[in-house]
């Protein structure tokens, strides 16, 4: 298995299906994005050129937004997402010992898709449960308190 | 003396006197003997107690409820209740938030811990946050139709002025005086936004009153619109809180069914409409013209300041940006009055702070307590002291608005203007709490690291700063620093605090003036001696990925 690259239909599909949700308004840009990579996983070049069509906003000035917020994608990720907190709260609770765990138990640096296709590691700053840190989420999936013990388990639930 | 199940304590100051404890000891006193618990009851008058608004107070220990205020024929009741069957007579006692000073002490002390002053989150997790009706229960939407028809928009930008509210998401810009701005600023249609693009490291109070209290801001958004002449507002709710976004997206729907939000609101002519606009993870976003930049559906880039929102917003047209905690401090206030809301807190900074607890402490979590509480205080009373055998080292009170606080500052009160006269920052209102294994060095190369990546990229200072500066922190955590680095980091930071163009630049260099200000024996025992005195550093040239940092930049 590869990493899922999706076909033109779908993209095509997906685009009409969210611009028609939407509207065309400039101020809309954000979420035809956003939804379009939760339909796709990511944010194809083709969809860019679409929504570009349907928006009349230029297609680099959509790229330039699809590339800033790091809820969005431009290249095709895993299956599973799996975003880390890295930041100071989580850091101070013990953060890097699972982070190491994590990075051990997949076998993938930062930032990188497994060859696979199963996973996607990535940082992320601060999910707002830092009472519970260290904590990370996978997919939609939030878990904290996590250990460096745990990390096998909880990957183990992704199938 | 026999022993006694309960002690009643009847205020007789003046003012109690005067309304009539005489008598409720007199009637208090033939009540117990008529129901045979005079062996069982003790009853005492006491001296002042120090708060006469609610005057006469009954405080009955061993439960420790204070009463009041209370009338003569509310002694039968209290009797009855109390004494006879012992429950807390409802009704009867005195609200919490009217209680301070020691009477506050001994209300507070029936729980386990000293009580919060709950304005803020006075429902969340009592109400239920699908149903409208829960919150007008609680006097939901009582503010509104106060506002709405009995006061002009210039009154309550003038309440809001009195009471003293400053904004809670770091700045502590008056609120009444940017609420005044907009009203003045001439174009039509003006806005209203709430900033809930809470991404502060550590932070998580605008996503507990969201998703526990939505209709709380829902109001208070259009008691703003109403105050500033706005028709349309938005509420900016950062990508991450989806459980945040469907609730309020079910209140606001909510709120049009019921009339408090659309056309002719109250009869009125006002008309308001709220949109929820997600954002796509950037904590940028939360810099107000940067938010604005989003809504319209750019890239996350702060714009240059002048002209600020308050004239040229969104669309160029006026704009009042508030924070969801100050937002919810609104209906309250209105309901309530400024002098009631300056009660609490210290004279410069009135209200509540809510706090979220972090870091190696017994109890994590979130509190509101009035300003001007101190940082020893919080982590002895509601943080349930430091971990078994650690002692506080620093606190770190929030991601980037925030400073590192040394633990000689665990007394100074926490609010806006004393912690500004210390030369530090109260920030959002996290309090990450760090003992002594915390590596102030390892503890600034994790918040630069932050900055670095969230630095949007449009100005040097903070695109290069805090890229540089991290380079020199992993260095010397490498344990290859020299003395050079440090006086390179003392040329970099002021940099960076001068000529960035928006707060995340000009508070990346908080961390390291603080480090550098209260531990720089620590730095240098990283350079001189080669050693991380808490052994969190490698020190061995693992970190020393400079040239991995600098590729992922010319890739992107």
């Amino acid at each position: 298995m590869s990493v899922n690259v999706v076909d033109g239909i779908q993209v095509y599909n997906t685009v009409q299906k969210v611009i028609e949700k939407h509207g065309t308004h400039s101020e809309e840009l954000v979420p035809i994005l956003l939804d379009v990579n939760a339909s796709l996983g990511y944010i194809p070049a083709e969809a860019v050129n679409l929504i570009s069509q349907a928006t009349k906003i230029p297609a680099s000035t959509i790229e330039s937004v699809a590339s800033f917020y790091s809820m969005l994608s431009t290249k095709p990720r895993g299956k599973h997402v799996i975003k880390f907190c890295e930041n100071a709260p989580c850091h101070v609770m013990g953060g890097y010992k699972v982070w190491r765990a994590l990075l051990e138990a997949i076998g993938i640096e930062e930032g990188q898709t497994s060859a696979d296709g199963k996973w996607t590691l990535a940082t992320t700053s601060c999910l707002g449960a830092c009472g519970v840190g260290p904590v990370m989420l996978v997919d939609d999936d939030l878990y904290g308190n996590v250990t460096a013990e745990q990390v096998p388990e909880i990957l183990s639930r992704y199938k | 003396m026999s022993r006694i199940r309960s002690l009643v304590l009847i205020s007789n100051d003046p003012l109690s006197i005067n309304r009539g404890a005489v008598e409720i000891y007199n009637r208090m006193k033939a009540e117990v003997q008529r129901l045979g618990l005079a062996d069982e009851v003790e009853i005492s008058m006491i001296k002042d107690t120090g708060r006469h608004d609610i005057a006469p107070l009954v405080i009955v220990y061993p439960e420790a409820v204070v009463y009041g205020p209370v009338t003569p024929n509310d002694v039968p009741l209290l009797v009855e209740e109390h004494l006879l069957k012992g429950r807390i007579a409802m009704g009867l006692q005195a609200p919490q938030r009217e209680l301070s000073g020691r009477i506050a002490w001994i209300s507070a002390r029936k729980g386990t811990l000293p009580a919060e002053q709950r304005i803020v989150l006075k429902n969340v997790g009592l109400i239920d946050p699908y149903n409208i009706e829960d919150y007008i229960l609680q006097d939901g939407y009582q503010a509104l139709a106060t506002v709405l028809t009995e006061k002009t928009p210039n009154e309550v930008i003038d309440i809001i002025k009195k009471s003293g509210l400053q904004g809670r998401g770091g700045a502590g810009f008056p609120t009444g005086m940017k609420w005044e701005f907009v009203s003045k600023a001439n174009g039509k249609p003006k806005y209203v936004v709430c900033n809930a693009d809470e991404s502060e490291p550590g932070t998580f109070k605008d996503r507990v009153i969201l998703e526990g209290d939505p209709h709380s801001i829902i109001e208070a958004m259009t008691i703003a619109a109403y105050a500033v002449g706005a028709s349309v507002g938005y509420i900016y709710i950062r990508g991450e809180y989806k459980l945040a976004q469907e609730r309020v997206g079910i209140a606001i729907q909510q709120a049009k069914e019921y009339g408090f939000l659309g056309e002719n609101i109250f009869g009125k002519d006002f008309n308001f409409e709220i949109h929820v606009h997600s954002g796509a993870g950037a904590y940028i976003c939360g810099e107000e013209t940067a938010l604005i930049e989003s809504i319209e559906g750019k890239r996350g880039e702060p714009r240059s300041r002048p002209p600020y929102p308050t004239t040229h917003g969104l669309w160029g047209k006026p704009t009042l940006v508030n924070n969801v905690e100050t937002l919810a401090n609104i209906p309250p206030i209105l309901r309530n009055g400024a002098d009631w809301y300056r009660r609490f807190g210290t004279p410069s900074s009135p209200g509540t702070k809510v706090y979220t607890i972090l870091g190696n402490v017994n109890i994590t979590g979130m509190i509101e307590v009035p300003m001007g509480i101190t940082l020893r205080e919080v982590i002895s009373i509601f943080a349930g002291g430091m971990r078994e055998g650690v002692t506080l080292k620093l606190a770190q009170t929030g991601g980037s608005s925030g400073s590192i606080i040394p633990a000689s500052l665990q007394d100074t009160p926490m609010d806006f203007e004393s912690y500004r006269r210390a030369g530090v920052s109260l920030g959002s209102g996290a309090l990450l709490i760090c003992d002594e294994n915390t590596c102030v060095v390892d503890l600034a190369r994790v918040l630069l690291n932050f900055f670095r990546r969230e630095s949007c990229g449009k100005c040097t200072p903070c695109r290069v700063g805090t890229i540089r500066a991290l380079e020199i922190l992993n260095k010397i955590a490498d344990g290859m620093g020299t003395m050079k680095d440090i006086e390179d980091l003392e040329e970099i930071t002021p940099k960076m605090v001068q000529l960035s163009n928006c707060g995340l630049g000009t508070t990346a260099g908080v961390p390291i003036e603080g480090m550098l200000k209260h531990f720089r024996a620590e730095v240098e025992a990283h350079i001189k001696l080669k050693v991380c005195p808490t052994g969190v550093c490698p020190m061995d040239g693992s970190l020393t990925k400079h040239s991995e940092i600098v590729r992922r930049l010319i890739a992107v």
